[in-house]
């Protein structure tokens, strides 16, 4: 048997068929895998949705306070459904991320969802399980996506705040996971000021809180004065930037915090005058040496610059396919969902 | 080289002006020397490294990468330099620090262009991303930060504490990297030097409103033409001869054909004009195909011979003419031009009883391809900056269209979260076709009002874009308009710019393309 006689893809996304589940289905199912919680990711409407208790609690947040048909699996537990036993392992992604590890007739198939390697204060690291088929993301599978380390990252900021004391530094993350990372990796640079935040930010940075991460002092930016928030670093959905929101802000400087700030034309397009190249997905080097380390002989491409990974993972050897699943976004930064 | 990739970084983002300024500044207090000179020296564009060509960049990636990997990442970047800034990966086993700036721009003053993909190679070894951007940028020439040659000497004022007008002058005194202008911001001696050629910083005109003319004495002022060219100061010096742009920055290079006429010791204030077929002065946009060129091909320097239409003296051999009024230095300059040379003529004075015939004068400005009239005070001295009171510019009127916005871009900086620059349309036809864009001539309550009218009318968006219904007419000013091959319209305004915002006139009454064809000045097409 191949795996691909009981891993489908269809319309909504990868279906799993001796179990009667999809993972991170693009419209509503009977019973749904949600591996993080990213609006394009974890839609809401399904039966019933297997995930981590954390991801359960944000798509809970997001829905207004509750989700109906949740279905909690915690890190390393196992569930059989439909003779599939489904293990959900950390991704590193966001709070809550994990991969679906998934084991049905002797062959164990890996969907990553969204992933990344490197050290995140805000969720447990990446785990790696060795697998017979990797699915993996493909979000910045370009060799011109190397993200450089966070550490340098926030030094930038802080250095522009230092030649620039008098203006407002506001830094456009999205809302889940990469807002709250950036704090904590600034509380860790020593930056133990008060933080303003978007009221958009509010809700995630609590339930983070609520999760043992540690942000330190929060504000609402929109109940500060325009005085108070100069020299000041504030956090905000990136589609606040340009919006008449940020007008409340004192000449602020704009950076924005995403895998995509890599490639300039990028960022200036966007207007960005300090790209800050923070992601929370795998870059390159990460995205080549997992699907390297998982010692999968099959590796199937979700979303993203499938065309050069699926070209990488022949190069070495691997019988690699793209499945062409569409409806995940690209840049968030664009749109609301996503994590860049 | 990484302070200085850092500080290339942080321009190319930089929006504001001041921003940019306080970047250079804080740069130049942090790099050591001589690193700082050079990183100067390449804003300015003082830095000739013999620029590589777009072929070495190439090759360097084909030897290094994979060749799908690299196309498929170029495709998305768009930029060559930068997608191998990119994906340049070094060998394993590579831990040089990186190469300072002054040993990547010694190395490659000295080495045979032979060698430069070699070097190159080397030191993107040892760079970061930003490191191998930053000199893929400096070797490929062009930095293209958004910084110009005077904006990066005034960083250097202003961060030195010391005048503008005294830097503009010690700047052709020096030569990268820069020791005694870094010696004179320390406390040192101000740069000079016997045998350059030097700059003296001009002396500028203010503005003139109809009003205002009744005012002044017509007996205490000198009325010239305001051609219709650059303004140029044109030096001689112990055989050195320069051209200088207004900016201060040198332009010799791209006037050999003036610069070969400097026969004389001294400095002329003047306007660069080209001649017409006829050996008068052509229009603006035939100077147009001179300007900005590094080298200058025969066939331009038939096609578009240049000249100095000389108003002003303001060194005669070793003498200054600049503490002496005008009357004094007109005298002088008539008596220097007495003698018919080749590539200099003198701007005449206009007869002037009245000024009623200003005025007329004024309006035969269009007419006769001049930007309008100049006056200068008899007793004017000759100090740099714009004074208020001696010298004057009377523009003509300018032309105006009403114009139908079209597309609305957001701006940047503190303009961020408003629409503010414009792109707006005449009719062909029963279609509208964009003529042009502007993005001032408003205040900041129109610029509101704008915004909202903008985001309450948009029927398209393409990234910070958008397209509105057509309904808002600009009446648009403009100095003058000429054909133009690269624009749908076929025609290009010069200096346009939003007049008044017409809230009241509806859009189907906007002017015609037919109307804009007929003001296009005769011998405009280049």
């Amino acid at each position: 048997m191949h795996a691909r006689d009981w891993v489908k893809v269809t319309r909504q996304g990868i279906y799993v068929e001796p179990g009667d589940f999809h993972i991170d289905p693009l419209r509503p199912v009977g019973r749904a895998v949600v591996t993080h919680g990213h609006a394009d990711h974890a839609r809401a409407g399904h039966g019933a949705t297997l995930a981590t208790p954390e991801t359960l609690a944000i798509m809970a947040v997001r829905n207004g306070g509750s989700l109906d048909g949740g279905d909690p699996l915690p890190y390393g537990e196992r569930r059989t459904v439909g003779g599939v036993a489904v293990t959900l392992v950390p991704a590193g992604h966001v709070l809550g991320s994990a991969q679906v590890v998934m084991e049905y007739r002797g062959q164990r198939v890996v969907v990553s969802g969204d992933y990344k390697r490197r050290r995140d204060p805000t969720c447990p690291p990446f785990e790696l399980v060795p697998c017979d088929v990797f699915v993996t993301e493909a979000t910045f599978a370009l060799p011109v996506f190397r993200h450089p380390d966070d550490r340098h990252e926030i030094a930038r900021l802080l250095g522009s705040l230092a030649i620039f004391p008098e203006r407002a530094h506001v830094v456009g993350a999205y809302a889940l996971g990469k807002a709250q990372r950036v704090i904590a990796l600034l509380r860790e640079a020593g930056w133990d000021r008060p933080i303003f935040v978007h009221g958009a930010l509010q809700a995630l940075c609590d339930l983070y809180g609520a999760h043992g991460v540690d942000l330190g002092p929060l504000r609402p930016a929109t109940a500060a004065e325009k005085a108070e928030m100069k020299g000041e670093i504030v956090i905000a959905p990136p589609s606040a930037l340009a919006d008449r929101w940020s007008r409340r802000l004192p000449d602020p400087v704009t950076a924005v915090a995403s895998g995509w700030m890599r490639v300039r034309g990028r960022a200036r397009q966007k207007g960005v005058e300090l790209p800050l190249v923070l992601s929370d997905h795998a870059d390159w080097d990460e995205l080549t040496r997992t699907i390297e380390e998982v010692g999968a002989a099959e590796i199937w491409v979700t979303h993203g610059r499938d065309d050069a990974l699926v070209h990488y993972a022949r190069t070495r050897g691997l019988h690699a396919e793209a499945l062409h699943l569409e409806g995940y976004e690209e840049d968030p930064s664009d749109a609301t969902g996503g994590g860049g | 080289m990484q302070q200085f990739a850092d500080l290339l970084d942080g321009l190319v983002f930089m929006p504001s002006r001041t921003g940019k300024l306080r970047l250079i500044a804080h740069y130049l207090e942090t790099a050591p020397d001589p690193d700082r000179g050079y990183g100067l020296a390449a804003l300015t564009g003082d830095l000739d490294l013999g620029p590589a060509k777009p072929g070495a960049i190439r090759a360097l990636a084909e030897a290094r990468c994979d060749p799908t990997l690299f196309y498929l990442s170029y495709d998305y970047v768009g930029d060559l330099a930068e997608t191998l800034a990119l994906m340049w990966r070094p060998p394993p086993g590579v831990n040089a620090a990186p190469p300072p700036l002054p040993e990547v721009v010694d190395t490659l003053m000295a080495a045979p262009r032979t060698r430069t993909p070699e070097l190159l190679a080397g030191w993107l070894d040892r760079l970061d991303a930003t490191g191998r951007w930053a000199l893929l940028k400096l070797i490929t020439g062009g930095l293209r930060v958004g910084v110009s040659a005077r904006l990066a000497r005034t960083a250097f004022a202003q961060w030195a504490g010391l005048d503008l007008h005294d830097v503009e002058e010690a700047w052709p005194c020096v030569r990268p990297p820069y020791a005694p202008l870094f010696t004179w911001a320390a406390g040192g001696e101000k740069p000079a030097l016997a045998d350059v050629a030097g700059f003296r910083p001009f002396m500028l005109a203010n503005p003139l409103e109809e009003t205002d003319v009744r005012q002044l004495d017509p007996a205490a002022y000198a009325v010239e033409w305001k051609w219709d060219g650059i303004r140029v100061q044109v030096v001689g010096r112990a055989g050195d001869r320069r051209i200088y742009a207004r900016s201060g920055d040198d332009i010799t290079h791209s006037f050999p054909d003036v610069a070969a006429a400097i026969d004389f010791d001294g400095a002329l204030d003047g306007e660069l004009l080209v001649r017409d077929a006829d050996g008068a002065p052509a229009p603006f946009n035939h100077l147009q195909q001179r300007l900005n060129r590094k080298t200058v091909s025969a066939a331009l320097l038939r096609k578009y011979p240049a000249f100095v239409r000389a108003y002003d003296l303001l060194q005669a051999g070793e003498e200054d003419l600049r503490p002496h009024p005008f009357a004094e230095r007109r005298r002088r300059l008539e008596a220097f031009l007495a003698r018919p040379r080749e590539r200099f003529d003198l701007s005449p004075l206009l007869p002037l009883t009245a000024w009623d015939d200003l005025g007329r004068l004024r309006e035969e400005a269009r007419e006769r391809r001049m930007e309008g009239l100049m006056l200068k005070r008899w007793d004017s001295v000759y100090v740099p900056g714009r004074p208020k009171g001696p010298w004057f510019k009377w523009k003509r009127d300018p032309l105006t269209v009403d114009a139908v916005l079209l597309y609305a871009q957001r701006g940047h900086g503190k303009r961020s979260s408003y629409y503010s620059d414009y792109t707006f349309g005449v009719w062909r036809g029963d279609e509208l076709v964009p003529v042009g864009k502007a993005y001032f001539g408003f205040t900041d309550e129109d610029l509101r009002q704008l915004d909202k009218w903008i985001r309450a009318n948009t029927t398209d968006r393409f990234g910070p874009v958008r397209q509105v219904k057509p309904g808002l007419v600009f009446e648009v000013a403009f100095d003058s308009i000429h054909p133009s091959p690269r624009h749908k319209s076929g025609l290009a305004m010069r200096f346009p710019r939003i007049s008044r915002i017409r809230w009241d006139k509806p859009h189907t009454e906007a002017d015609r393309l037919e109307t804009l064809a007929t003001l296009v000045e005769a011998g405009g097409g280049a």
